[in-house]
């Protein structure tokens, strides 16, 4: 590792210890007692101020490892997984600061930055060395159509934020239905992210790792590495490192079974810590956190979720498709094949059009439209995280 | 049908709720509710006000909004199905597409193919929903924006009252000083970059209306873009193919009618360094050397235009290029593009002709492993000539010796070795790796010298005069996105009546805004900030 890059990589820790500290400044602004002014009056009281200075430090952070990174590799730092994922964060960060400087509300910093660190962190469990460029990436466009897109998605994310505050906020957790176990649903899967991180972290300290032989989709032998013990196993796999367990079951080929048994992994996780958290709280986690939301209009809300991503979808359609169609052109010889990503960068730019179209027409307005941006951002995290990794195409980067 | 007339003396067409000069609610569902449809100025549209013939029912059908929506959610779910297994042109090219899926993926890779699934964004169905879509933006945008152009342009500054009271923004103002407060409002709205009209003392405040045509310029992008890539299916506009073009040859390249021609002068690849500071240790973890490049060193050529038919073209250089990815060499419409390439491809080999006893060498022939002569003629009697020759050996399904392609990546021969001592010539097969007399035991035989190789490259040849199309599609859409995502069309109406000033708020969204627009008024004159109606209507119902 050269000089350089160590210290683009201590940026990005201090980027990510800011933007925890910015976390909790938003959270005890909205929880935190109120500050009265000089006339004596409830004004809510400085926190926030103090988290979106917090969060613009932090935010400076991560252009330092952004351009630090970038001087070391001659290329901007957004051709792998790595590297991909923890520009999204920082795009959803810069989202943040966008909207913050329109609406001023704590509330959006205290559910985004921890999305922010969430997202970040699941970067860090990619290889992070930096790569050379494939001839196919070689371009100008590398840098104009991905930063496009991942500030496009980051400005959508924040859709997302808003959303699921206003469902936090309104839904009735006293009863037991549908919406409520759909939203402990989502908060489970936002845990079970962390869970992932966690696993990924415990055995990498102990450098826990299997060697497997298997037989590709080919049909040809092949070597892989599992980081986390097997519970699903590859076809006709083999273990050959001594002492490691044998696979529960063994996948089909076609699938990246590694891959597989991470998601595994990371969704026991996930219900471990949540079914913890349920018995500590004793009631669902949305419950848990809606009295902190009492004073939150959700009107205000509402609107800061269509407003993010009224600004965030034209910018995805310029990024995700029409600089990405440019590229294609150029790099593959035709704007437009069919490509699973591309497929999805389409389904993601129909769904965000569905969405305008039935709240400015057919008046699709607070629950519903939150319930719609939550969708939105499944999908671009299964843009980011499956198409990538498990539909395999000209994309695949990890 | 009869036009309707306002009270105010304006002739609306058939069908229209609000009154196009004073915004007079002229139906009856308008006079009870609590809040007007504000949706396209209460203008009269025609999938709203005919539904008798055939005509009308498509019309009404493709115009609706919902029905669009249905068409974008179809068109997500059908898209997202083809992504679950690979598509019929990201498979193999070798092998037969359902014995592909059955083995691959099983049950379901089999129902998929059955399903057609396989080549799902080539079937009829999927085009069909496509059409559909661009039908539905045709006609749902000429239904709207017609009549909400002419609703705006007809507005007039003067509104009725019932108008103004049915906003969601509404309230009334006592004030001391109607004229003052007016002009202050007025001075006021100009600096926040509203026009301002003045009628009969009355205000209206208008700003961002351009902002109203956003929904409509993105729709005419696209249509441009759906209708560019629909002419693509005509001959001509688009050509996809693919040239192999060998070290130092030169071929014409297909779909240009023998005009032009493309010269390899060399192809190589690069590798990046392994020992390199940066990159050394993802490679080292990717375990295998990388790409750094791909290039073919190209000379274009144009046929130069002469009479004579059937004679060896004469070729005038055009351009010289490096073409590598991301870099294709361009020409008329036309691009070449780096696609793919072969190492060291077996190009001559040469043999020596030996005489086995005294190992004496008689001579040396080189083959040319595209266009190999029949004899070679050594002297003194010696001469060699082929038999047979198989550019790609394999010895076929009845044990005789056959090629598989006219390729030479495993070339072998039957020589016939004539020398004075055997006039008849002696029978020899000479492949890779193998050397076997054919009749009894030969007195010479072909002993391999030297084999010379050359790069492949194989460039796509592309033509797409689609592309314009495309291209004003998409800008003509990015325009009108922007245009009605990052602004809003907001207006407000002061009217004076006795003692008080009536004043209406109107945005097509970002109410916010408008709302701050109305605070700063409030703070500046004596006008007070109007209510929202909005949660007071919604309780009503």
């Amino acid at each position: 590792m050269t000089g350089m890059e160590a210290v683009s990589g201590n940026f990005l820790l201090i980027t990510f210890f800011m933007y925890l500290l910015a976390t909790i400044c938003f959270t005890v602004s909205v929880t935190g007692r109120k500050w009265r002014d000089k006339q004596g009056e409830m004004k809510g009281n400085r926190w926030g101020s103090f988290g979106f200075i917090v969060t613009l430090i932090g935010f400076i952070f991560a252009l330092g490892y952004f351009v630090t990174r970038w001087m070391t590799a001659g290329h901007a730092p957004v051709s792998n997984m790595f590297e991909y994922t923890t520009f999204l964060g920082i795009a959803l960060s810069l989202a943040f600061i966008i909207l913050y400087a329109i609406y001023k509300t704590n509330v959006l910093g205290m559910f985004t930055m921890p999305i922010v660190m969430l997202i970040i962190a699941f970067a860090s469990v990619f290889p992070s060395e930096v790569e050379p460029l494939i001839p196919a990436l070689q371009s100008n466009w590398l840098k104009i159509h991905v930063t496009t897109t991942a500030l496009g998605q980051g400005i959508l994310s924040i859709g997302f934020a808003a959303g699921l505050i206003y469902l936090i906020r309104t839904l009735d957790f006293t009863k037991r239905d549908k919406k409520v176990f759909w939203l402990e649903f989502i908060m489970y899967s936002l845990i079970s992210i962390i869970g992932f991180v966690l696993v990924r972290y415990i055995f990498s300290m102990f450098q826990y790792q299997a060697e497997f032989q298997y037989i590709n989709e080919t049909g040809n032998e092949a070597e892989m590495t599992y980081n986390l013990p097997p519970l699903l196993g590859p076809n006709e796999g083999e273990v050959l490192t001594s002492g490691a367990m044998e696979p529960l079951i063994s996948m089909p080929a076609w699938l990246r079974s590694d891959d597989a048994n991470a998601v595994v992994w990371s969704l026991g996780a996930g219900l471990i810590l949540y079914v913890l958290l349920r018995v500590l709280f004793r009631k669902p986690v949305g419950g848990k956190i809606q009295p902190l939301l009492k004073g939150i209009n959700p009107d205000t809300v509402d609107e800061v979720s269509y407003r993010a991503i009224a600004i965030g979808f034209p910018v995805f359609a310029l990024g995700g498709l029409i600089f990405a169609m440019i590229w294609a052109q150029i790099a593959w010889t035709r704007f437009w094949g069919w490509d699973p990503k591309e497929v999805w960068a389409l389904i993601t730019f129909l769904f965000y059009a569905a969405y305008l179209h039935l709240r400015l027409s057919q008046g699709w307005h607070g629950e519903r439209s939150a319930w719609l941006c939550v969708i939105g951002f499944v999908i671009i995290m299964f843009n980011l995280i499956f198409v990538n990794l498990v539909i395999a195409g000209l994309h695949s980067y990890a | 049908m009869n036009e309707v007339k306002c009270d105010c003396g304006h002739s609306n067409p058939y069908g229209t709720n609000l009154c196009q000069y004073c915004g007079k609610p002229l139906q009856d569902k308008d006079n009870k509710a609590s809040l007007l449809d504000m949706r396209y100025e209460g203008a009269a549209r025609r999938s709203q006000t005919y539904n008798k013939s055939i005509v009308d029912k498509i019309w009404n059908f493709f115009s609706s909004v919902k029905v669009g929506i249905w068409i974008i959610v179809l068109t997500l779910i059908a898209s997202s199905i083809g992504t679950i297994f690979p598509q019929e042109m990201y498979i193999p090219n070798n092998v037969d597409p359902a014995e592909h899926y059955k083995d691959e993926y099983g049950i379901a890779g089999q129902m998929y193919y059955t399903l057609g699934f396989h080549n799902l964004y080539g079937s009829w169905w999927y085009m069909a929903l496509i059409a559909s879509l661009g039908i539905s933006l045709i006609i749902a945008s000429i239904d709207r924006v017609v009549p909400l152009y002419r609703a705006l342009k007809n507005q007039r500054v003067t509104r009725n009252d019932a108008f103004l009271k049915r906003q969601r923004l509404f309230g009334r103002s006592k004030v001391e000083q109607a004229d003052k407060t007016l002009i202050k409002a007025k001075s006021l709205l100009e600096k926040r970059k509203f026009k301002v009209r003045e009628e009969n003392g009355n205000l209206l405040a208008e700003k961002g209306r351009f902002s109203r045509w956003g929904p409509y310029v993105n729709h005419l992008g696209l249509i441009i873009f759906l209708s560019g890539a629909m002419l693509r299916f005509f001959p001509g506009m688009y050509v996809d193919d693919i040239v192999w073009v060998r070290e130092g040859e030169t071929e014409v390249i297909p779909g240009t009618d023998g005009e032009f021609f493309i010269e390899n002068e060399q192809f190589f690849i690069e590798l990046y360094d392994e020992d390199d500071e940066t990159f050394g240790p993802a490679m080292e973890r990717a375990g295998g050397q990388t790409i750094q490049n791909y290039q073919t060193n190209a000379v274009l050529y144009e046929r130069e235009k002469t009479d004579t038919v059937g004679a060896v073209p004469e070729l005038e250089e055009v351009k010289k290029d490096e073409i590598r990815v991301n870099h294709p060499l361009r020409f008329n419409n036309f691009a070449l593009y780096q696609m793919d390439y072969k190492l060291n491809e077996l190009n001559t080999m040469s043999f020596t002709l030996d005489n086995r006893e005294t190992g004496e060498s008689i001579g040396t022939i080189e083959i040319d492993l595209f266009d190999p002569q029949d004899e070679y003629d050594l002297g003194d009697g010696y001469k060699v000539v082929i038999d047979s020759y198989f550019p790609n050996f394999e010895f076929n399904d009845d044990g005789e010796p056959s090629t598989v392609s006219s390729i030479p990546d495993n070339p072998a021969f039957i020589f016939q070795m004539f020398s004075p001592e055997h006039p008849d010539g002696e029978y020899s097969f000479v492949g890779i790796q193998r050397n076997e007399d054919v009749f009894g035991e030969n007195d010479y035989e072909m002993s391999f010298a030297d084999v010379d190789t050359k790069n492949v490259t194989a460039l796509t040849v592309r033509k797409d005069l689609t592309l314009p199309f495309i291209i004003t599609g998409g800008v003509i859409f990015m325009i009108g996105l922007i245009q009605g995502s990052y602004w809003s069309h907001r207006r407000i109406w002061l009217k004076r009546t006795d003692r008080e000033i009536w004043m209406a708020g109107h945005a097509n969204k970002h109410w916010e805004s408008l709302k701050k627009d109305f605070r700063t008024l409030a703070e500046e004159t004596e006008l007070i900030i109007p209510e929202d109606q909005s949660k007071k209507a919604k309780k009503e119902r």
